[in-house]
């Protein structure tokens, strides 16, 4: 799915926690995550702490559709 | 036992007809070799005759398909063929698919086995595959020389009653078959030989995935428009799109005008294979839409997408998952989006 909407010219950056598995099917940029039933946050954190964890991924995630490259690049 | 007999099905421009102005010829058969058929003689003469050639315009086969199936798979079965080979039909559209539809009728109605060529972008490769044994050709009939002498050597593999047959492109099929050692040891002596740098062979091939160039950066995501997209299975709370938990045949989208924050009232995950408790509580866990919304307040990110778009990954097919990502990405694009976060469970 990744690639075929990067195929439509769009920038755009997989957040998972397999990173194995993105690079196997083809994203380009990758931003690993925390785990599978919660890549974006994490449960055993206070609120105020997950959502800071949060705001970082996505600014990271930000970046990388910032940044030019021209093969598989993990975050 | 006397030598195998073989019907050879073609279109009208390799029977030598003519080419698209006579694409629309009625099905006909003669008896023994024509066009192509006289270099598969050559190939085979040890242990087979084609003792029939079936012709069809490629224009009727596609415009009278009904009729036009009847009449050929009569035309085959009068020659009580014990093997039919359709094409090679190269990279040629139509007679692709008129070669694989007819890889199907004999499939199905007479139940022996069918060797045909193809280029592997031909639609009528995807189509039938499973209904022959189609080995892969160049995309143009320059190729013949090739394709010929491969298709001959599946063929004979297939009249000798061999148990594996090797140089077709995979139907998609699997087969049952017993192993004396049991899988958790095969699957050992495999690690050992690969550590040791010895050929093993897989039981499992991975499918083959084809690349994508990387997208053009955003210069500045400020000003950007981004769009959020997951295969974690994130919809609004009910899943009211009934999107399945696993081998998903279709994908959501939802407004995100009236959510800033995912609660468990507003949000849920549709995907099955992981707990979803976590997804559940707080969605923003698959899908950050709290930050993201904070992001566009605070000028972050230029614009945020009106829409997320939502399917689930677990066990869903290559094939669906590359329409779905097709048809979001078409969707996007035409929406002024400039860049995509797709987040995976």
């Amino acid at each position: 799915m990744v690639k075929a909407i990067e195929a439509q010219g769009l920038p755009i950056v997989h957040m998972c926690t397999i990173v194995p598995i993105s690079k196997t099917v083809g994203a380009n940029r990758i931003v690993p995550t925390v785990a599978i039933p919660y890549p974006l946050g994490n449960p055993e954190l206070d609120p105020k702490d997950e959502k800071e964890l949060r705001r970082k991924l996505v600014r990271k995630a930000l970046k990388a559709l910032e940044t030019p490259v021209t093969e598989q690049t993990v975050f | 036992m006397g030598k195998k007999r073989i019907v050879h099905y073609i279109n009208q421009f390799f029977a030598g007809i003519g080419g698209e102005e006579k694409a629309d010829v009625k099905p006909e058969k003669s008896d023994g070799v024509v066009g192509p058929g006289m270099a598969f003689k050559g190939q085979l003469s040890d242990v087979a005759e084609i003792v029939g050639t079936v012709v069809c315009g490629d224009s009727y086969f596609s415009e009278h398909e009904a009729d036009a199936s009847e009449t050929v798979l009569n035309m085959i079965e009068s020659y009580k063929p014990d093997l039919v080979i359709v094409g090679p039909s190269f990279n040629a559209g139509r007679y692709g698919v008129a070669a694989g539809a007819v890889a199907k009728l004999v499939d199905e109605n007479l139940h022996i086995p069918v060797v045909g060529g193809m280029y592997p972008e031909n639609p009528g490769l995807d189509l039938y595959k499973k209904h022959g044994y189609f080995v892969e050709t160049g995309n143009s009939a320059a190729t013949m020389r090739k394709a010929i002498p491969a298709m001959s050597d599946v063929v004979k593999q297939l009249l000798a009653g061999n148990e594996e047959i090797t140089g077709y492109m995979p139907k998609g099929i699997r087969v049952n078959e017993f192993k004396e050692e049991r899988g958790s040891k095969r699957a050992v002596d495999m690690l050992v030989n690969k550590i040791q740098g010895k050929e093993f062979k897989t039981e499992y091939p991975m499918p083959t995935f084809d690349r994508v160039d990387p997208a053009p950066a955003v210069k500045d995501i400020t000003k950007a428009r981004i769009a959020l997209v997951s295969s974690g299975g994130p919809v609004p709370k009910g899943n009211p799109d009934h999107i399945e938990s696993s081998s998903a045949s279709k994908y959501g989208k939802y407004s995100l005008k009236d959510i800033d924050d995912f609660t468990p009232e507003n949000g849920q995950t549709a995907h099955g294979g992981y707990d979803p408790v976590y997804a559940n509580e707080d969605l923003d866990r698959v899908l950050p839409v709290d930050v993201i919304k904070e992001m566009l307040a605070n000028g972050e990110i230029g614009s945020l997408h009106d829409y997320w778009y939502a399917t689930v990954g677990n066990g869903t097919s290559v094939a669906n998952a590359k329409k779905f990502g097709t048809e979001i990405g078409k969707q996007l694009k035409e929406d002024g989006v400039d860049a995509v976060i797709l987040t995976s469970t």
